[in-house]
């Protein structure tokens, strides 16, 4: 059978405010467990909650970026469960006004198309605790550190088709609240956390099949393989006839698996109810429209003004604008260079390269934007050629200093001077008298395919330092002799 | 000493008649001969309340201070104060320290009043007749087989005994006035916002608000100044200025409006009862107010909303009380679940546990609309009874309850008996404005409780309204037999 794939997703966005949501409590990661807590994250008894407008403000950005309808006057509503990291015994999430009504993405793929993605909604909720299971023999340790730290959650229309596209999606919404600066995009962390709604249904059919919810999924890498694994798993039991169980299930990274975690019997009634501790969130026009001055250049803004204002590619100018921090480091590098060709394909080839390498993201580079560019000036005067370049990049990396520094360091410049390139070549063309013959006799075809035997001894004699530029003319000429 | 009025003491300590420590002794020392006999305080903080009073000797003795400084008087059991037990009446709290003061405490500690003890109520302020505490039913002064009304009846128990000179309450659906009126004292439920709910434990949050008891609308204007204004710390709380509730006491009643609900007149009204009420609207038109019949179409479904409402939302605040960071756990629990349930069956008295059960299935799947969502449209109906009528009049006045206090374990067995109780009280929560528990005269010997409501954010006019009738009247300084002469 020939299934189509149904996917629909729920990101769950940290925003990066100073403060939690409903308390005035810091939020930060890694802090010793119970420290970052006020009564308000304990839900001791008697306190209450008080909105953080930062909060407000940050989702009401991410509206505008994805074409949405601001909700007007928003509710906080709880949604109630037992859970021991929950220590209000509910969460104070929205769910019949979100703050974010419906909008889209328009999602580039890898191979040029675009598809437009809908969002039905997004709202603000806080975040629970965590429990430690580990330490404590036979106990589980709470710690409300995380209790009450914002999230905006975005709820996806079931618009997705493929793994490629589903990535491109939360790709996507991750550039755009790190663009907004309203997320710090540290999946590692937990600051972008997906969960994915996905059914088959044969090819054609109109109504969708029985979806499965993979839950918790944070890297992009593991949202591809979840999907994958699960479009499997349920193209399986299709095939064999069976059917899809309406459930929660875990994806397993180590195992590349995912199973199930609890069915539609189990799930809680959540019970959901305005929130009486906190009021309507009534916004005015000119707040909403005051917000949408000061939203920054998004990704797609960008890499319209990359084609237009430095001449490069769709390709080129969607790549370098699809991270905020790898779209300036490109523009700091260039604004050195001068040469945004010559820049981009720098920072998309060897510069790339090495943090792949490394596992690391650009903003984390030990390169600087301003060291790279001093090293592709050095490029562009001919200073040095490309190959030495990558070599003199590679010693930035390591900490050995400017690309000035290292070049004089080691003696890398090259060679120019056209004597000390003709008493280069005359000691090769010495050196290999039959072959420089057998040159001359050749005819002119043949002549073009042998020079590259004297390039390639010249390169080597001058350890890659003679400039390519002057080596190919003269050797030509004393090669007529 | 004990039936005189914050004022008076006030003048007292400032003229050194008295020390806040002596009067402070004087208080525990009747508190520790009378209290056994009603039961009307969970915990007795002597110690703490011997440190305020010197404090407060201090402060007076430089002349600082403000009328409340010095004075001794109690909070209901739901406010947290820290370093003071607050078991909110209940056994899961029952091991409970707050390590923060709510803000009404607190304010009223800036003022300088020293706190005698927490005051003993309905399990988390769920009943009418304060049988439903952990640590036992209070005993109404008037008559010691008689309840003294819930949920604040501790509160009003030892004001009317003269154990406080006054004290903090709360109100979710008449557990200020109710308690007040059955006790002979004077309660003030002020507008829902006015007062902050800052570190008041939350029974029905959309409704709850903390308001002064004490034996006479002055005293409770002297305390409301203290408690009234706006709290960055509770969201609800109203911006809107606090009037000086003081200044407006001696306005003239010359040309007010009064309405008189004809629902608030019908059956089930005790005759008795209604007969008072109508001599204290006789006695407001001699002061030169007019009266009105008017009409509250909706106040019989303000019982089926409220008590939807309030359970509902009850449902949710409680469930923070689950073993797992503070209050009640029981013993050796195999596992997670069985922790949540035995710590709740054994920390949750019965009738806790029964509007928990109620709150949960009205908002439960299937259930909210019918219910829940129902309820919140009545909500609106009664709110725009109230409005409308209000722009007719200025004050509304009816019965506080049905009937005086009745007998202890009387109505235990009747719930919907016990809930009817409530009829004139809990709209006014719905709606959101102020009411007052005016004592208007005797029943049976006990004590008749006169409702003035008024709009929103009009504490100064009801309690100017309470104020000229106590100007003419003398039931609020009645003593009951058992407080004299101790």
């Amino acid at each position: 059978m020939n299934w189509e794939v149904v996917i629909g997703l729920e990101i769950h966005t940290q925003l990066s405010t100073k403060s939690k949501l409903f308390s005035g409590a810091a939020v930060g990661f890694g802090a010793e467990p119970n420290t970052q807590t006020t009564l308000v994250d304990l839900g001791m008894p008697g306190a209450l909650p008080v909105f953080n407008k930062e909060a407000l403000r940050m989702a009401v950005m991410f509206g505008h970026a994805i074409n949405a309808e601001i909700g007007m006057s928003s509710v906080f509503a709880r949604k109630n469960y037992f859970y021991p990291d929950l220590p209000k015994g509910y969460q104070t999430s929205q769910m019949d006004h979100p703050i974010v009504g419906k909008g889209y993405l328009d999602v580039m793929l890898d191979d040029g198309t675009t598809s437009r993605i809908g969002i039905t909604r997004a709202h603000l909720e806080e975040d629970a605790g965590k429990s430690l299971h580990e330490d404590f023999q036979g106990m589980t340790g709470i710690d409300l550190n995380r209790s009450s730290t914002p999230l905006l959650e975005i709820v996806s229309e079931p618009d997705i088709r493929s793994a490629k596209e589903a990535v491109a999606y939360v790709k996507m919404i991750h550039s755009i609240v790190t663009y907004l600066g309203i997320c710090d995009g540290n999946m590692a962390e937990g600051s972008m956390r997906c969960d994915i709604n996905l059914s088959l249904r044969p090819k054609g059919q109109q109504e969708y099949g029985t979806r499965t919810e993979i839950k918790n999924v944070n890297s992009f890498r593991f949202i591809e393989k979840a999907i994958y694994t699960e479009i499997e798993r349920q193209a399986d039991i299709l095939e064999d006839g069976g059917r899809i169980i309406q459930e929660t299930r875990l994806y397993d990274p180590e195992k590349n698996e995912t199973r199930s975690m609890r069915s539609k019997e189990d799930a809680n009634d959540y019970r959901y109810f305005p929130c009486p501790d906190l009021l309507p969130v009534v916004l005015t026009q000119e707040y909403v429209d005051g917000i949408k001055a000061t939203l920054p250049e998004l990704p797609s803004q960008k890499a319209a003004r990359f084609q237009s204002e430095y001449g490069l590619s769709e390709y080129d100018a969607n790549v370098l604008s699809s991270s905020r921090a790898m779209a300036d480091f490109f523009e700091t590098a260039n604004t050195i260079v001068a040469d945004a060709k010559l820049t981009a394909n720098w920072v998309m080839g060897e510069l790339s390269k090495l943090l792949n390498q490394e596992q690391l993201e650009i903003e984390n580079a030990p390169v600087s934007a301003k060291a790279f560019g001093e090293l592709l000036v050095r490029i562009k005067d001919n200073t040095i050629n490309g190959k030495t370049a990558k070599d003199v990049l590679q010693a930035i990396w390591n900490g050995e200093g400017s690309a000035d520094e290292i070049i004089e360091a080691k003696g890398l410049k090259q060679v120019t001077d056209t004597g000390a390139i003709e008493a280069m070549i005359q000691t090769i063309l010495d050196a290999n008298a039959a072959q420089v013959e057998q040159y001359r006799a050749a005819d002119e075809d043949k002549q073009k395919k042998m020079i590259g035997f004297f390039v390639g001894q010249v390169m080597k004699a001058s350890q890659g330092k003679a400039n390519p530029g002057l080596v190919n003319p003269i050797l030509t000429k004393m090669l007529k002799g | 000493m004990f039936e005189q009025s914050i004022s008076t003491l006030a003048q007292k300590l400032r003229n050194k008649d008295i020390s806040s420590v002596e009067l402070t002794r004087l208080f525990l020392a009747r508190i520790a001969k009378l209290d056994p006999q009603l039961n009307s305080y969970i915990t007795v903080s002597e110690q703490r309340a011997l440190e305020q009073a010197a404090a407060a000797d201090a402060l007076i003795q430089n002349g600082q201070g403000t009328s409340l400084t010095g004075i001794p008087i109690a909070h209901k059991d739901l406010f947290c104060t820290e370093g003071t037990l607050t078991t909110c009446g209940s056994k899961m709290l029952n091991n409970f320290i707050p390590p923060y003061e709510s803000t009404v405490t607190s304010r009223i500690q800036q003022a300088g009043a020293v706190m005698l003890g927490k005051t003993n109520m309905d399990e988390f302020a769920m009943g009418s007749s304060n049988e439903n505490s952990f640590y036992g039913a209070v005993k109404n002064p008037w008559n010691l087989d008689m309840v003294p009304g819930g949920s604040s009846g501790g509160s009003a128990a030892a004001i009317a005994a003269g154990l406080a000179v006054a004290a903090t309450g709360t109100d979710t659906g008449g557990s200020i006035r109710q308690p007040a009126s059955f006790c002979g004292i004077t309660g003030l439920k002020p507008t829902y916002g006015r007062v902050s709910r800052f570190g008041m434990i939350a029974y029905a949050s959309s409704l709850d608000q903390g308001g002064p008891m004490a034996k006479s609308a002055e005293d409770c204007a002297h305390l409301m100044q203290a408690m009234a204004g706006f709290d960055e710390k509770d969201s609800t709380s109203a911006e809107t200025p606090v009037e000086d509730y003081l200044a407006n006491l001696n306005a003239p009643l010359t040309g007010l409006k009064i309405g008189l609900p004809k629902e608030y007149f019908g059956e089930g009204l005790d005759p008795q009862v209604a007969d008072i009420i109508m001599a204290a609207v006789k006695e407001f038109e001699k002061l030169g107010a007019t009266v009105k019949e008017i009409s509250l179409p909706n106040l019989q479904l303000s019982i089926p909303s409220y008590y939807v409402i309030a359970p509902s939302e009850a449902s949710s605040n409680l469930s923070r009380f689950d073993g797992v960071r503070f209050g009640h756990r029981c013993d050796d629990p195999k596992d997670l679940l069985d922790m949540y349930k035995r710590s709740r069956a054994e920390g949750f008295g019965s009738e806790v546990q029964k509007r928990i059960m109620v709150g949960t299935y009205a908002l439960s799947e299937g259930y909210y609309d019918a219910y829940y969502l129902k309820a919140q449209k009545i909500r609106r109906l009664i709110k725009e009874d109230f409005v409308k009528a209000l722009n007719e009049v200025d004050v509304i006045m009816g019965p506080v309850a049905p009937t005086t206090a009745f007998g202890l374990g009387s109505k235990t067995s009747d719930p919907v008996a016990m809930y009817l109780e409530d009829i004139y009280t809990l709209s006014v929560n719905l709606a959101g404005i102020p009411a007052m528990s005016v004592p208007a005269g005797f029943a049976n010997g006990m004590p008749v409780g006169l409702q003035v409501m008024g709009n929103y954010f009009a504490e100064a006019k009801l309690l100017n309204v309470a104020h000229q009738y106590q100007q003419h009247t003398d039931w609020h300084l009645q003593t009951p037999t058992m407080a004299k002469g101790a």
